[in-house]
């Protein structure tokens, strides 16, 4: 099925994939930590609008609530909560530079081939009109996991995390039609704990070792690492 | 009755080529008026840079001493390769004859040409400023092609063709469709287009300052109708960018025969489309500054990597497996 | 029906005997410029004239030749492919006769020794002619040696310079290494094929593993010979220190019989091809593409930038036959054949505008002894005809429109653009990748060639000799002449060359290009017409009408004269021939840009008078990644076995008497 076939909502929801699949990129090389916290405000936004799209058109009612809770929780309760943390770190203008932009963006376009690759036979069988973005979320789940590789910075790592979790949940999404609302509540609840024990986490070790770049972590081991 | 079909597409294909650049002036001077308006000004009037050209086309040629035969035939060769890329993108109407002489790929190789003949002229004087203009043009466009031929290549993945008559009307036939793909193909030659036109964010065309220059260094030396000439033909390559954004993404008015209602309807559509480009130019002109030199790769990889999203949104999304 | 094969042995004839009458230039120098380049041009003009009837014939002939082994007699064919890639040495060996003359007027009086230059390239000519020729693997192997060993002479001719000497071994030892691949890729032909001749070799039934096997020796063996990274590196050393009508020959020629080979192995020989060896040609061809360009933006020195702009071109062309690989194994077989027409029109093209640049870096050598760009400028004033004639040189390679390079990048990016008939999505979305490389590629040779050009022939000279130079003499303005209106006839009329080259597939793939020229000899569409057209000799026509109405207003008094000033200098003092751009400013943004794959040293150091000094040197990576660990290796393997040597008689014969003993229980 090709998309002039498609019905006008259906188009729209393979519109708004892509543009999660582009903020995933721009995630993943956005060097200052506040805008980095916004493009993942717009991710989760994005993704919640995905979500209600699919409900309109798939009709689906109760993936409206899915919509709303990752609305809520992604969009605005966990960008404004890392955005205290950061206010209160005091890294407002803080600039977390990639070391070679330009290799870590080609390794995430040959992700974006790599996950296209994977779901072939998947998307072979007729799943329904979602199953094209199978590939863009398994996309969006491995460059989260390649941005929690390549950036230093522990607060940038969270988003890493986080997006891999928006990804997981656009999955859901498109294979499956959403998750039980009951597994949803329970992963969201999971997530914004999780949230607040970073918060907490990160004060513990800049008291310990004065800065949030995860690479020095190594003085934790029992050699005492390397020397800065 | 043959011949006389023949003798009148293309004597409409004469007239849109003149149509061309008689429009990239005016086009200009929109562009100048807008931002004039947003920075509180009357600003000078619409028909303004006509007069400048015919102002210069009647001064006199001053050459330097150290100057060679190519400084004084470059003029002509930028302006003519330009006049005939413009003339092969459908202003007016599709049917024409002239996207099969030359595909979109053709118009890219053309503009090349007067980039070539361009950065060599600068280079001709013997100074350092035009080989700094010509050194930094060439970089910006090295950077630039692959993101334009990627987000070329998207767009004849779909349409099936690189000729742009076909491109044009396999939009038209799809109807009202969101396509990924287009999306981002549009993104990355926007982006493109304000690095191959020169404005900012990434050179200055109005700027006075040799430092900060790269059109304009490469054309300092040159005065009067040769001057003339080089203006005009970076008007004419704003107005190709322009058509080619307009009609290719958002077609809908352009004529499909040539009949004199549907010509009237396709130049008041193009005519609109220009007036709102012109205007969000204008505005992201005002609102933008002007980036370090070598900030601009960064720039054209953001521009690369929308074109390659285009390219693999269209094959992972846009086409059944 | 023979007339092709006679006219090829005139040619061979005519090669031989210039390698003969070189013997006479002991006695009689100008006999080298008067008797022995004059015949190897008139073998040149043989060579076109057999290529040209085999394409236009399009049938086969055979022939046994009363040399070579008693019960393996040396077998010759002319066919499509053979009779394309005889008319392409031909067209530039014949320029070479034509510019050679003048050139070598300046060795007559120096301390080299002529017979060698003209004997070897005697030798050379009738090396390649036989390779294209061979119809088995023995006549073959011996051609591709002469080939080799004659064009090693060629390179050491100025054998005083230690660094020469240096890299004419570097020569040697690499076309060795590629040889050994090459034979033992015949070798797996001939063991499944029962011979040693090519009809035996096609019959031969391979399984995948073995067919890749041999398909991968014949790649790192043809690969290695056309100059294909990793295994690139001689090539700039090389290709430079040649004479520089040798060079043009070396870069424009005998680069393209490797190509010549390569095809007449996977496409002829294996016959069977995978898409997966598409891939990794294609693979292999963008990044010397990319790499090639690359390192030819940051030399200074003219013909090393060249050569390493052959390499970008080889890659290009092997992005063609890569994407031919992979449409033929995939059973686009119509697709296939337009890839390859555009990697062999792209062969042809490379093949005049190469020769016609390494002309030019000729004649600015011969005008000015100047091979540093650093130290030209303002050529174009004093050596007019070079200055034109390279400026079509450039445009050429720039891949500009009207000009041939164009075509053949248009057709190539015609070829990628057809992806989308492809079943495999990975594909799909590969193929524009490596197109969109090809872009990147064609955008920084025009950077290149920009550089070049500005920096040699416009602006002012940057060093007094250079201030001086002549026009050079009119066979070489001729030689180049001819090259320059080659390239502008292939640019404006590719439907004619198109049907030419088309034989080509036709024969080895089974499957020609009948579309392409189906709509006139106007329209240049490959496809289809609504797919893609491209109407040649219009856009040349209406570019060279208005230029001329350009220039008739201008004449016509109408518009009022120019006057002569001086440049702007901002009010300061006069602008010098010293604060010019450099070519190592031009490059200066790219070099930045791209600093990861260089291997760069830069330093200003101050020395203890007050002045400052800059020093930059730009290396290849591939010494430092691929070389010397193999060197390394070699040398460390060396160590090891060289304990064998331990100068004991006894011990020898010992050995003797062990590999006796070994050898009589296994025939037994």
């Amino acid at each position: 099925m090709s998309i002039t076939q498609l019905p006008l909502l259906q188009q729209l929801v393979l519109v708004l994939a892509a543009i999660v699949l582009f903020t995933s990129f721009v995630l993943l090389a956005q060097a200052r930590l506040v805008s980095a916290i916004h493009a993942f405000a717009w991710q989760g936004g994005l993704a919640a609008a995905v979500t209600s799209v699919v409900a309109a058109a798939g009709h689906t009612p109760h993936l409206y609530f899915s919509a709303l809770l990752t609305l809520l929780l992604k969009a605005l309760l966990i960008p404004w909560m890392l955005h205290r943390l950061v206010h209160r770190l005091e890294l407002d203008r803080h600039v977390d530079l990639l070391r070679r932009p330009a290799l870590v963006v080609m390794a995430a376009v040959a992700l974006v081939i790599f996950s296209y690759w994977l779901v072939l036979p998947m998307v072979q069988q007729e799943l329904t009109f979602t199953r094209n973005i199978v590939a863009i979320s398994l996309a969006v789940v491995l460059i989260g996991l390649l941005m929690m590789v390549f950036r230093q910075q522990a607060v940038v790592q969270v988003l890493g995390f986080m997006s891999m979790e928006n990804g997981l949940f656009l999955a859901a999404v498109s294979a499956t039609g959403g998750m039980p609302l009951v597994v949803e509540l329970g992963v969201a609840f999971d997530v914004l704990v999780a949230m607040v024990l970073f918060g907490v986490f990160f004060f513990q070790i800049r008291a310990n070792i004065d800065t949030l770049d995860v690479d020095r972590l190594n003085r934790l081991t029992e050699t005492g690492g390397e020397e800065p | 009755m043959d011949y006389l079909l023949i003798a009148s597409t293309w004597g409409l294909a004469l007239l849109q080529a003149l149509l061309f650049a008689a429009l990239a002036p005016l086009l200009v001077g929109w562009v100048r008026k807008v931002k004039a308006w947003l920075q509180n000004r009357r600003g000078a009037p619409l028909l303004q840079p006509y007069r400048d050209l015919y102002k210069l086309l009647g001064k006199e040629v001053r050459v330097a001493h150290t100057a060679s035969v190519l400084f004084r035939a470059a003029p002509y060769v930028v302006f003519i390769a330009t006049w005939l890329a413009a003339s092969a993108v459908p202003l007016v109407a599709v049917a024409l004859p002239t996207a099969a002489i030359a595909d979109i790929i053709v118009v890219v190789g053309l503009l090349a040409l007067a980039r070539f003949f361009l950065a060599l002229a600068g280079m001709d004087v013997g100074t350092a400023f035009g080989g700094m203009g010509a050194s930094r043009e060439m970089l910006v466009s090295a950077l630039a092609e692959p993101a334009m031929l990627m987000a070329v290549f998207t767009l004849a993945m779909t349409a099936h063709s690189t000729n742009l008559a076909s491109v044009v009307d396999a939009q038209l036939a799809g109807g009202l469709v969101l396509r990924p793909s287009y999306l981002f193909a549009l993104g990355a030659l926007i982006l493109v287009a304000l690095a191959e036109t020169g404005r900012i964010p990434v050179d200055n065309p109005t700027t006075h300052l040799e430092l900060t220059m790269i059109h304009e260094a490469m054309i300092l030396e040159y005065s009067g109708r040769h001057l003339a000439l080089m203006e005009w033909a970076a008007q004419i390559k704003l107005l190709l960018y322009g058509v080619l954004i307009a009609n290719i993404f958002l077609p809908w008015g352009i004529a499909g025969s040539l009949a004199p209602a549907d010509l009237a309807l396709g130049l008041a559509a193009v005519v609109l489309k220009l007036l709102a480009l012109g205007a969000a130019l204008a505005l992201a002109e005002t609102v933008l500054a002007k980036m370090r030199l070598f900030r601009a790769p960064a720039f054209l990889n953001l521009a690369l990597l929308l074109a390659l999203l285009g390219l693999l949104g269209h094959v992972i999304l846009e086409v059944g497996a | 029906m023979a007339i092709g094969l006679d006219l090829a042995a005139l040619a061979l004839g005519l090669a031989l005997a210039s390698s003969l009458a070189s013997a006479l230039t002991v006695r009689a120098p100008h006999l080298l410029r008067l008797l022995v380049l004059p015949l190897f041009g008139l073998a040149g003009a043989a060579a076109v004239a057999a290529g040209l009837v085999a394409l236009v014939q399009g049938e086969v002939s055979t022939a046994v030749l009363p040399l070579g082994l008693p019960w393996l007699p040396w077998q010759v064919r002319l066919d499509a492919l053979s009779g394309f890639f005889l008319a392409l040495i031909g067209v530039v060996t014949f320029a070479v006769g034509l510019y050679g003359p003048a050139y070598v007027r300046g060795f007559e009086r120096g301390r080299d020794p002529l017979p060698v230059l003209g004997g070897f390239a005697g030798l050379f000519l009738a090396g390649m002619l036989l390779v294209v020729l061979a119809d088995d693997a023995f006549l073959f192997m011996v051609a591709w040696e002469v080939m080799s060993l004659s064009s090693y002479f060629l390179v050491v001719f100025h054998h005083d310079n230690p660094a020469n000497r240096r890299a004419a071994f570097l020569y040697l030892l690499m076309a060795h290494v590629g040889g050994l691949a090459i034979l033992l890729g015949y070798g797996v032909l001939a063991s499944f094929g029962g011979g040693f001749a090519f009809e035996a070799m096609r019959a031969a039934p391979l399984s995948f593993g073995w067919a890749s096997v041999a398909f991968s020796l014949a790649f790192l063996g043809f690969g290695m010979k056309a100059g294909l990274v990793p295994l690139h590196a001689w090539l700039p050393e090389a290709h430079p220190v040649a004479p520089s009508h040798i060079s043009a020959l070396m870069s424009g020629v005998m680069l393209k019989v490797a190509v010549y080979g390569f095809i007449r192995f996977v496409f002829d020989l294996i016959g069977e091809v995978h898409w997966q060896w598409g891939v990794a040609v294609t693979a292999v061809g963008s990044l010397s593409a990319l790499l090639g360009v690359l390192y030819a933006l940051v030399q200074n020195d003219l013909k090393r930038l060249l050569a390493y702009s052959s390499v970008e071109n080889l890659g290009i062309i092997f992005i063609g036959l890569g994407l031919a690989l992979v449409f033929q194994g995939t059973g686009q077989g119509l697709l296939a054949a337009l890839a390859f027409v555009a990697a062999l029109y792209h062969a042809i093209n490379h093949a005049l505008f190469k020769g016609l640049l390494f002309f030019g870096a000729g004649a600015i050598l011969h005008s000015t002894h100047e091979r540093d760009l650093d130290q030209m400028g303002g050529l174009l004033r004093r050596m007019p005809w070079t200055g034109l004639f390279f400026l079509v040189g450039t445009l050429s390679i720039s891949a500009l429109p009207p000009f041939n390079g164009f075509v053949s990048e248009w057709l190539t990016f015609q070829a990628a653009l057809q992806a989308w008939q492809l079943e495999s999505g990975v594909l799909r979305s590969l193929i524009p990748i490596a197109a969109a490389m090809l872009a990147l590629t064609g955008a920084l040779a025009a950077a290149c060639f920009v550089k070049v050009y500005g920096v040699a022939f416009l602006g002012q000279a940057r060093s007094r000799h250079v201030r001086r130079a002549r026009q050079v003499p009119l066979g070489m303005r001729a030689g180049q002449g001819v090259l320059a209106i080659m390239c502008l006839l292939f640019g404006v009329l590719p439907t004619t060359v198109v049907d030419l080259i088309e034989a080509v597939p036709r024969q080895v793939l089974g499957q020609g290009l009948p579309e392409a020229t189906a709509h006139g000899w106007l329209w240049l569409t490959p496809v289809a017409p609504a797919t893609a057209s491209y109407g040649a000799p219009l856009i040349a026509f209406v570019l060279l009408a208005l230029a001329l109405l350009a220039v008739w207003a201008a004449r016509r008094g109408t518009l009022r004269r120019a006057r002569r000033c001086d440049p702007w200098d901002c009010g300061f003092a006069p602008p010098g021939a010293r604060m010019q751009y450099t070519a190592t400013a031009f490059a200066q943004p790219l070099r930045r840009v791209f600093a990861l794959l260089f291997r760069m040293d830069e330093r200003v150091e101050q020395r203890e008078d007050g002045t400052l000094r800059h020093r930059l040197t730009v290396g290849d990576r591939a010494w430092g990644l691929f070389y010397a660990p193999v060197a390394r290796a070699v040398e460390s393997a060396a160590a090891r076995i060289v304990r064998l040597q331990s100068g004991n008689v006894r011990i020898y014969l010992g050995w003797t008497l062990s590999t006796l003993l070994v050898l009589l229980w296994i025939i037994s």
